[in-house]
Parts: C-alpha cells; sequence; structure tokens
C-alpha cells in the first residue's frame, strides 16, 4: 500500500506499524463496520438492497455539498449559506417550473443560481477581503430571506413528471441505484483525483497550511479560494436541483440547518477546520457513517432530535478519542 | 486606536438614530416612550447574548451553542415550576444559570483542555443541548399555565417604566464593562486575542481564560433561558433555535473582530439595538415578517463591509521591493 518514495526526507522518522493504524481514514473504516454491524444486529429490514438503496437518498444530496465543502475548509475557508443557496435554487426551479420552462431549464436554473450565490460569497470573501466565517453568516440570511420574501408561506408545488422522476425513480434497476447516489460516487471519485492526484489538489494543501507562504511561491491563493466558492455555489444549486425533485415542493424551510450537518460530515471525514489537511475518502467514509447511523436507529423509530444529540456527541467523541490517544502514547500533541 | 473604535460607535449610534428617525417620520407611533421602552425591552435578552458572544470572539473563539444552552437551562428551569410552582422566583433563576454554568464548562473544558477548536466543539454541543431537551423532557412542551404565577411575572415586573429584563441588562452590561476594562483577566481577554504569542509571553494562560469565558457565555445563556420561557410562556424543544447565528450577527455589526482581540461593550450592545429596533420597525412599516431575515442578511454585509478595515486580513510584506511598490501605490 505504500507510494514509492520520490523523496527521503532525512529526518522524519520512518513510518510505523502504529502511524497506519492511527491514521483517519483507518478508524473511519472500523467505524463505519461497527455500525453496519450494529444495524445488522438490531434490525432486520436493515441489510435489505433496497432499503439501504432508499437509505441513501437522505444523504446523498448533503454528500453532493460537502465534497465542495470540504476543499473549501481545506484552504481555511468555511461556507455557512450552502442550505440558504439550497432553498434559493429550489426556489428558481420552482419559478421556472410554474412558468412552464422546458425540462432542460429546471435542471440547469438551479446550479446557475448556485454559480451566482457562491460567486457572490467569494467576491465578498477574496475580493474585499472580508473573513468567510462572517460573510457567510450574513448572505446564509440573505438569500434564504430572498426565498422566504418571494414564496412567504406559500408552497410550489406543481412539477412536470418528467422532472420529479429524476429524484423519484433509480437510475439503475439492479442494483437500485438512485440517481442522487450515483452522481455523489461519480463526483467523489473526481474529487478525490483532483485533490489527490493533480498539483492544483496539492496547492490547496499549500493554501491550507501556509497561505502566506503559498502566495509567495507563486500560487494564486485569492483566485483558487474564489474558484472554490463558486464550486460550493454550484453543487448546493445541483443538490437543490436533486432534493426538489425528490420531494417535489418548494417552502422557504427546506434543508433548513443541513450548513450545520454538512460540515459535521466533512470534520468527521478528517478535515481539519485549521485548514491543510483532509482527504476524500475520509470525507466519503464519514457520509456513510453518518447516514447509516441515521438511516439504523430510524428504523428502530428512535426520534430525529434524539439521533443528532448522538451524532453531535460522535463528532465530538471522534476528535477527542485521539487527542487523548496520542497523549496517552506520549507523543507531541499535533494542532488540530 | 481607541479614537478609531470610540469614532465607529458613534457613527453606529448615528445610523440607528437615523434609521428610528426615519421609521418615526412614516409612523409617529414607533417614537412613542411606550414603543421605543418596548424595543428596548425586547432588545434585552439579544443584548445580553451578544455581550457573553463577544468575550468568547475576543479570545479568536465562537460558540454556536448559546441558544441551544439557553432552550435547555429555560426547559429544566420551566419543568421545575411546574412541579414546584411556588419556589421563591430565585430558585428558577438560579437554576437556570446552575445549568447554564455546566454546559459552558464543558464547552471550556473540550476547548481548552482537550485543544479542539471551539468551532467544532460548539458545532457538536449545538445539536446535544439542543437534543437533550427532547431527551430530558420525551418531547414534551411546558405551556404558560402550568409554569405557576411566580415564575412568569418576575420578567413582566417594571420599574421606573422598564420591566426586569432590561434592568437585568443594565446590570450584566456593566459587570461585563467593568470586567473588561478594569480587571487584569478582562484585558488578558483582549491580549489573548490580539496576539495569543505575546500574551502567552506574558504569562496569560489561554486554556483558563478560554474555560472562564465559555463558562461566563454559559451563565448567561441559562439566565437568558429562563428569562425567554418566563416571557414568552412555553418551554419546548425548538425555542430560539437558529438564534446563535443573531447572536453573531449583532456582535458583527457592533464592531467585534471575528478575528479575535477587537470589540467594545458599547459597540455589542449598539449592534443588538440595531437588529432590534429592525425587528420591531417591520411591522410599523406595515412590511410582511418575511422581509425580515433577507433585510438582517444585507445589514450584516453592510456592516462587515463597513467594519472591513479592522477586520482585514492583510499579508504582511516582508521582499523591500514588495513594501516600496506598495509604498510607491500609495
Amino acid at each position: 500500500m505504500t507510494p514509492p518514495v520520490r523523496q527521503a526526507i532525512a529526518d522524519a522518522a520512518p513510518p510505523r506499524v502504529s502511524d497506519w493504524l492511527l491514521r483517519w481514514e483507518t478508524i473511519l473504516v472500523l467505524l463505519l463496520f461497527v455500525v453496519i454491524a450494529g444495524n445488522t444486529i438490531i434490525s432486520s429490514y436493515f441489510l435489505d438492497i433496497y432499503n439501504l438503496s432508499d437509505a441513501t437518498y437522505n444523504f446523498s444530496e448533503k454528500a453532493i455539498v460537502a465534497l465542495a465543502m470540504a476543499l473549501l475548509i481545506i484552504t481555511r475557508e468555511i461556507d455557512l449559506s450552502v442550505a440558504a443557496i439550497i432553498a434559493l435554487a429550489s426556489l428558481a426551479t420552482g419559478l421556472a417550473s410554474e412558468a412552464g420552462a422546458p425540462l432542460w431549464v429546471l435542471l440547469t436554473i438551479g446550479p446557475a443560481i448556485g454559480i451566482v450565490c457562491g460567486a457572490f460569497n467569494g467576491f465578498l470573501v477574496t475580493g474585499i477581503g472580508l473573513p468567510s466565517i462572517v460573510v457567510t453568516i450574513g448572505t446564509m440570511s440573505l438569500y434564504r430571506g430572498l426565498a422566504q420574501v418571494v414564496l412567504g408561506d406559500q408552497v410550489i408545488k406543481n412539477y412536470p413528471k418528467d422532472y420529479t422522476a429524476i429524484g423519484q425513480s433509480y437510475l439503475v434497476s439492479w442494483p437500485p441505484l438512485p440517481y442522487s447516489f450515483v452522481i455523489f460516487l461519480v463526483l467523489a471519485v473526481l474529487f478525490g483525483i483532483v485533490l489527490h492526484k493533480t498539483a492544483f489538489g496539492r496547492k490547496l494543501y499549500a493554501i491550507g497550511n501556509n497561505p502566506t507562504a503559498a502566495k509567495f511561491s507563486g500560487i494564486p491563493v485569492e483566485r483558487i479560494r474564489f474558484q472554490l466558492f463558486v464550486l460550493t455555489g454550484l453543487l448546493p444549486g445541483l443538490a437543490a436541483t436533486l432534493l426538489t425533485a425528490r420531494i417535489g415542493s418548494t417552502r422557504p424551510n427546506i434543508a433548513l440547518g443541513w450548513e450545520l450537518e454538512i460540515i459535521t460530515m466533512v470534520i468527521l471525514g478528517g478535515v481539519s477546520i485549521a485548514g491543510g489537511s483532509g482527504t476524500i475518502p475520509g470525507v466519503v467514509l464519514a457520509v456513510f457513517i453518518l447516514g447509516l447511523i441515521t438511516f439504523g436507529l430510524s428504523l428502530i423509530n428512535v426520534p430525529g432530535i434524539v439521533i443528532s444529540v448522538i451524532l453531535g456527541c460522535l463528532l465530538i467523541a471522534s476528535i477527542a478519542a485521539p487527542i487523548l490517544l496520542r497523549r496517552a502514547m506520549g507523543r507531541p500533541k499535533r494542532q488540530a | 486606536m481607541s479614537a478609531i473604535l470610540k469614532h465607529r460607535e458613534a457613527a453606529l449610534a448615528a445610523i440607528i438614530l437615523a434609521m428610528v428617525a426615519a421609521i418615526g417620520a412614516y409612523a409617529p407611533a414607533f417614537i412613542s416612550i411606550p414603543n421605543i421602552v418596548r424595543v428596548l425591552n425586547d432588545t434585552s435578552i439579544l443584548a445580553m447574548l451578544a455581550l457573553a458572544q463577544m468575550m468568547v470572539i475576543l479570545t479568536r473563539g465562537i460558540d454556536l451553542s448559546t441558544a441551544s444552552a439557553l432552550a435547555l437551562a429555560g426547559m429544566i428551569s420551566a419543568s421545575l415550576a411546574q412541579y414546584h410552582p411556588d419556589l421563591p422566583v430565585i430558585a428558577y433563576i438560579g437554576l437556570a444559570i446552575a445549568v447554564g454554568i455546566l454546559l459552558g464548562l464543558i464547552n471550556g473544558g473540550l476547548i481548552a483542555i482537550l485543544g479542539i477548536p471551539p468551532i467544532v466543539v460548539t458545532l457538536g454541543t449545538l445539536a446535544v443541548y439542543r437534543g437533550m431537551i427532547v431527551v430530558y423532557g420525551g418531547g414534551n412542551q411546558v405551556n404558560a399555565s402550568e409554569m405557576g404565577d411566580t415564575f412568569q411575572s418576575f420578567p413582566k415586573l417594571t420599574l421606573f417604566g422598564f420591566s426586569t429584563l432590561f434592568w437585568i441588562m443594565l446590570a450584566v452590561a456593566l459587570a461585563v464593562w467593568l470586567f473588561l476594562t478594569m480587571t487584569r483577566t478582562g484585558r488578558g481577554l483582549y491580549a489573548v486575542g490580539g496576539n495569543p504569542v505575546a500574551a502567552r509571553y506574558c504569562g496569560i494562560s489561554l486554556p483558563r481564560l478560554e474555560i472562564l469565558v465559555y463558562t461566563i457565555a454559559g451563565a448567561i445563556s441559562g439566565l437568558c433561558g429562563y428569562l425567554w420561557v418566563s416571557r414568552y410562556g412555553v418551554a419546548y424543544s425548538e425555542i430560539a433555535s437558529g438564534y446563535e447565528l443573531t447572536v453573531i450577527a449583532a456582535c458583527v455589526i457592533g464592531g467585534v473582530s471575528i478575528a479575535g482581540g477587537v470589540g467594545t461593550v458599547a459597540g455589542t450592545l449598539l449592534g443588538a439595538l440595531f437588529l432590534g429596533v429592525i425587528v420591531n420597525a417591520l411591522p410599523v412599516m406595515q412590511v410582511t415578517p418575511f422581509w425580515q431575515m433577507a433585510i438582517s442578511g444585507a445589514v450584516i454585509l453592510a456592516a462587515v463591509v463597513v467594519n472591513a478595515r479592522a477586520e482585514k486580513r492583510g499579508v504582511k510584506l516582508i521582499l523591500p521591493e514588495a513594501r516600496r511598490a506598495a509604498g510607491a501605490a500609495k
């Protein structure tokens, strides 16, 4: 499994088995097995292929957004407005549908609105130089607020059948794979390749580890961050298209609170909130862990808010455990 | 530096006055004394939460769990009132504050002792504290009729026309101001936020201060939990849901730098008042409440752009030629 060493670092200690065992992804794989085993024991309905396929509906849209969010957090930025972008993009899709727009418009208007919202975030952060957490708290209110202004307490429900079919039918009938899940898998592979196998991906880590040094190395830090903000608008737009097709309605509170669930996926996936580290396989594993825990617990009728307690504890415990473990093993503390 | 800060607060105060005058010109009822008192009473809880949040942000932290802690403390306090409606009111307030302190200590301990980033810890406890309301209360809500009169009448008492809510807020603001300006520990909060490395060389302990501010933030959330529930007469799992972002917005409008080390009591109070005026003005202006969120979003963005000078993350130019070029450009 070890990649060929191109340049040996003279003063670095040789890799040890414990290094590999303590890798975040290894821990996540173990956790995933525990979740699957636990669910299988608790409920006999869990390992049903159609049940599992339906379970993917509940996390695929969030997971698509989490991929873009991961890249953004690796470069020390964050976007809290993603759920609000979903609301605005879903509204645009709804208005287009009420105006009788053809299918291709319904499928592209969400991502297009997403790109506009993302570019606005990116402009405020990289163009004016404002902290992204504050900017996106503001745009989160602004985008969802605009959706609320237009919709009021109304609901848009009349979507054409050929559009809702995308959210409610399988792309592949055996094994049953919904469109959103397949799109997530394809994007995950794409993002994995870009982040881990291209120069662009290495630049993201360089920016996250030391933006100043990256700038002086000739990396266009602000331009890349802007592109990532646009991407973090595009993918919520796409998620909105899929979500709206699946539930067949648009309300102002659509996807409310998703930003925190999406960030939880990314952090549990091992992406450091301080930037500069994290992997796509880690995020994908975290998506499955969170999705299957939620699905398993809802199978045994645990209320949603109790599930969120469990997921919140899991988030803190999963970050705290390695820190405690490293301290117990007497190794120098790694900055989280 | 303080001249600039005073200037910024004066500007914010002027904007608020201009806004109130403009609303008053449209709807004279808005600037009547009873209505102004109502707006101030209404904004008191937000102001207290914003002061707590400001102290946390000063240390380069953030507390996303504040609304959840408020809701949990309020729920527990209300259920004490439900089963023991005849206790003195201080018992209900004390219990809410005690619950808040415990929740704040959990945040502070995880952040200071384990070194987990504040945004991660409080994102987790945001979900956990709110969920605990359902685990604790079994998903039931406590209604006004079940809480008893002692519990509910306290925030409605008035002194010189203002409710106890307002006077408590004034007391909290005064205490925070004294703490931040007159005590060594309070100055330490600015030091660790402004330059953590220098603060450490001066012998200021960041972990100790972190535990302190998150605990204070918890205590204030707990107090506000009692006030919120007793004022609105209902306790259930969704109260103040999402309010943490309004609180942070009040800080940002008030000129608190999210990068730490910059922020004042006066600015934060004005930031809260700004949002309070907007929320209360919309119905007077006959604007549908659906506009509220979009307007506060636009206001937050305008405020950060205006405050951009304090917030700007400049990259220090180290090459002599680059510095000369930048100097020439000026």
